[in-house]
């Protein structure tokens, strides 16, 4: 293990010339169960460290107004509070580390039971939204390329960069009024309507926490449509905006690859323009581009705080924010693991992919 | 070109016809009830436990109480109990259990079951523990003062001779809601008494059980088949939609999605008032508005810089344009709607006034102080409006802006200077907020009664804390409605306590929706009465 094996997300390539076969696999399996440990592990004792020194009191978020001294005090130890600090810590991680991430003040149930409720619907969001990024995010790269300078670029990059600039909060109010409000073409804010949440309760076995998978695999086709309804707009407005980034880079990675001297030897063999374009420049550019794609993708499953709450969508963006206002310690760390487990469980599939599309990186 | 546009015309609409709810206005089921509300508040819906409004709101249509309070006149009327009675000292109450009373369980509602749901709230000793625990009773005591005779007689001995009423209207509190001991007790953990289940589950009598309760997603409430009033309900369902953009709501409401819209903003009531598909009502709240001004600030001890700052408030000038809606003048500590309630309005904006109090006090030009704030747009524009009027005297007032957590950290340790807070009563009888702004039975630090207007501002209260003391035990009900009012006179003119506003509820709802209360200044939502006609 080299110290580069830790801090290159995607795994040194170096390391890994020469190396075939058995020890090379253990050796790549071992390096990430111990990066994962690492900075996991960071990652708890700097939210911890900071979550310790705000001056946010957890107890009077508990108490409330009213409460006397001696109750709080009651609940300070009851909450384990009282003890030092370091105490605390090591008490947490070994709570942590059997599966434990504690109780949440805030809704009065276990942190382990909220993350599972709300990472669902975080997921399920990301997931569409990042579907409908890449879709549409890469042919406008690509198109944007092969047409630098001309009206397409300008159109592709004119509507990037609305992507970029405007706010989310604001552009998803503005889908809402227009596409549920006035149109009547989407349903509205939240994941189901109350006629399908019933059905949902009461019909719907719960295997993933996704509506819509489960709905899917329960047969309750009517919640399945309702669910697809309800997703389309939240999941469109973070759509475009991972359109806009992925579509920016792919036009920067494309044009680095056009101007390539492959490009010119393929064309001067009289391989087919749309080939050279879409599967000689577009494979290679491809690389790079699933990093961006991966960490954009990362970047969605932290929950869009603004979007959950336009669109009321019980997402765990929505849960850690909430959570943070109300000094709800316990979620927020258990929030954040997920947040981190989830970066470097795409740093390590973007790690994947990379070697299937490169064959330089097998 | 055309046919370009066509085609992605043809298959926008296609896209949009295969997504399409109907085109025409949603309705929520006829015997469903759909409230967009926020939820965020609501950490338990033990009724031993909860505090938040959107919990007391559950709470107080799952639970029934031994007095009750009427929705529409929200007087006192019986309950659990049938009726009541008091010895000649005063201090033994007999409650009569009401026959043929249900739990959603199935088990009838015994003064067991009373006796059990009163003591547990002692002995939790949770915040809420305090509404029944001021008769005197200790979780050491309760199990001895609390007692059920027989499976009809519940008795309450109190360690003072309090005023009958006072007992009473106490008891209507969600503090006083009577649980399935049965059903609680077989899901008891340890010394808990049910409180980790109760929180999350429901063992009531009243209109509806609690189905399902997601954090910061939904609460379902279902129709309790035994309720005894079960044939009048016409509601079968109760869906409240946590949606935290007040905006949001509006356009839920507006397309028929929900019944209800609570948390709307006064502009986007404003525009919708006239809107023939949505109606809003007006509901006079307990919650006050006030500034308080710590004593143990030195300028701020000095009684003609306080009486300064009272005449240099614009109260009618930010009723009309701030808080225009939400909010109406009102200047006592107690609210209108609760006995003794006054309506005097001693203070309006006179800077010419307020200029020479501080020149008595020996401040003509003026000084510079600090107000503390809960980082809200409401409150942030409150003082500043207020920053604005102070500058005009020379008083130059900057404004800390911090979380509602921090904020209550150090209000409560009496390091402010001045502060903009909210309070609402905790239960329907004038001592709730006589015991907070006008007692203060010791002023110094090591007392810690944190949870005390007076002692966080350090003010004695020394007129007024007999006064209190004396009205809680005033068994005519005139003579301590003249007390009250006394009293409040007094604060007005002397305590820190500069009360501002008391809060309008205003709720949208569909024109079809009649007879929601939102529960006055003395109660929580009742959702029982709600009726839908037909669209």
């Amino acid at each position: 293990m080299t110290p580069a094996d830790i801090e290159d997300p995607r795994g040194s390539g170096r390391a890994r010339f020469g190396s075939s076969g058995l020890p090379h696999v253990v050796k790549r399996v071992g390096g990430f169960a111990f990066s994962l440990v690492v900075t996991l592990f960071g990652l708890l004792l700097v939210t911890f460290l900071i979550a310790r020194v705000v001056p946010l009191d957890p107890v009077l978020a508990v108490v409330g107004d009213r409460a006397t001294q001696a109750q709080y005090e009651a609940a300070r130890e009851a909450m384990g509070l009282d003890r030092p600090l370091a105490v605390q810590f090591v008490d947490y991680v070994g709570d942590v580390v059997t599966g434990d991430l504690g109780h949440s003040n805030l809704t009065s149930r276990p942190v382990v039971e909220d993350i599972r409720r709300t990472f669902p619907a975080t997921l399920e969001l990301a997931t569409i939204a990042t579907i409908i990024g890449v879709m549409l995010g890469i042919p406008a790269g690509v198109i944007g390329a092969v047409n630098q300078g001309r009206w397409p670029d300008h159109v592709i990059r004119v509507v990037g960069l609305l992507g970029y600039s405007m706010p989310v909060f604001w552009l998803g109010l503005v889908a809402l009024l227009i596409f549920y409000g006035q149109l009547g073409w989407t349903a509205g804010p939240g994941r189901l309507d109350v006629t399908e949440q019933f059905i949902y309760e009461l019909e719907v076995t719960r295997v993933t926490g996704s509506v819509i998978i489960d709905s899917a695999l329960s047969d309750a086709w009517d919640v399945f449509r309702n669910a697809l309804a309800h997703v389309v707009l939240p999941a469109g407005v973070l759509g475009y905006f991972s359109m806009a980034y992925i579509s920016r880079m792919t036009r920067s990675f494309m044009l680095e690859q056009l101007g390539q001297e492959y490009v010119i030897a393929a064309r001067v063999k009289g391989v087919p323009e749309w080939r050279v374009v879409w599967v000689h420049a577009l494979g290679n550019a491809m690389v790079p581009l699933i990093t961006v794609i991966a960490l954009s993708y990362a970047g969605l499953l932290e929950g869009s705080v603004l979007t959950e709450t336009v669109f009321a969508w019980p997402g765990l963006g929505l849960y850690i924010t909430q959570a943070l206002f109300a000094a709800d310690f316990n979620a927020v760390l258990g929030g954040t693991l997920v947040i981190g487990a989830m970066f470097i469980v795409m740093n390590l599939l973007s790690d994947i992919l990379y070697t299937l599309v490169d064959p330089r990186a097998r | 070109m055309f046919h370009v546009r066509t085609h992605l015309l043809a298959s926008t609409v296609l896209l949009g016809s295969v997504l399409a709810t109907p085109l025409a206005l949603a309705e929520t089921p006829p015997d469903t009830l759909v409230i967009a509300t926020s939820i965020d508040d609501m950490i338990s819906l033990d009724p031993a436990q909860s505090f938040e409004f959107s919990g007391q709101d559950q709470i107080n249509n799952i639970y029934e109480t031994l007095v009750e309070l009427d929705p529409e006149t929200l007087t006192p009327i019986p309950g659990l109990a049938s009726e009541w009675s008091v010895s000649e000292d005063g201090m033994t109450f007999t409650f009569t259990m009401t026959e043929g009373r249900q739990f959603a369980s199935g088990n009838p509602v015994r003064a067991q079951d009373a006796a059990f749901s009163l003591q547990r709230v002692v002995k939790l000793n949770q915040t809420p523990s305090f509404v029944i625990g001021q008769f005197g009773l200790t979780p050491e005591n309760v199990d001895q003062k609390v007692r059920a005779t027989d499976d009809r007689t519940l008795v309450i001995e109190t360690d003072r001779p309090f005023a009958a009423t006072f007992l009473y209207n106490a008891l209507t509190a969600e503090a006083g809601s009577i649980v399935d001991m049965e059903t609680v007790a077989a899901n008891a953990e340890g010394e808990d008494f049910g409180n980790a289940w109760l929180s999350r589950n429901s063992a009531g009598s009243g209109p509806y059980a609690l189905r399902s309760w997601s954090p910061n997603e939904s609460v379902i409430l279902e129709a309790n088949p035994n309720w005894h009033r079960a044939g009048d309900l016409v509601m079968q369902r109760v869906f409240i939609r946590h949606v935290l953009e007040p905006a949001t709501q509006r356009l839920l409401l507006e397309a028929g999605d929900v019944d209800m819209a609570r948390n709307m903003t006064p502009t986007d009531v404003a525009a919708i008032r006239d809107n023939e598909g949505v109606k809003i009502e007006d509901n006079l709240r307990g919650q006050l508005y006030y500034v308080s001004a710590n004593q143990k600030n030195e300028i701020l001890a000095n009684p003609q810089v306080v009486e300064a700052l009272k005449y240099a408030i614009d109260y009618q000038g930010m009723a009309d344009t701030i808080v225009n809606g939400t909010n109406v003048v009102h200047q006592s500590f107690l609210p209108a709607g609760f006995l003794g309630a006054i309506e005097d309005e001693p203070f309006s904006l006179d800077l010419d006034r307020a200029r020479t109090l501080l020149t008595e006090a020996g401040y003509p030009d003026g000084f510079e102080i600090e107000m503390l704030i809960r980082n809200e747009q409401e409150r942030i524009d409150i003082s500043q409006a207020m920053q604005g009027t102070l500058a005009q005297v020379g008083i130059t007032m900057s404004i800390r802006s911090v979380t509602g957590a921090e904020a209550l950290s150090i209000y409560r340790a009496r390091n402010h200077e001045l502060t903009l807070q909210t309070w609402g009563p905790d239960y329907p009888d004038p001592h709730t907020n006589a015991s907070v702004f006008a007692l203060n039975p010791d002023n110094s630090d090591e007392a810690q009664l944190t949870g005390n207007l007076a002692w966080r501002n350090a003010y004695p209260a020394t007129e007024t804390t007999p006064m209190v003391e004396a009205a809680v035990v005033e068994q005519d009900e005139a003579t301590r409605r003249g007390m009250y009012e006394e009293m409040q006179r007094i604060s007005q003119q002397s305590s820190p306590f500069i009360i501002l506003f008391q809060r309008i509820e205003q709720t949208a709802m569909q024109p079809n929706v009649e007879g929601f209360t939102a529960g006055g200044a003395v109660a929580s939502a009742f959702y029982w009465p709600v009726t839908k006609t037909p669209q």
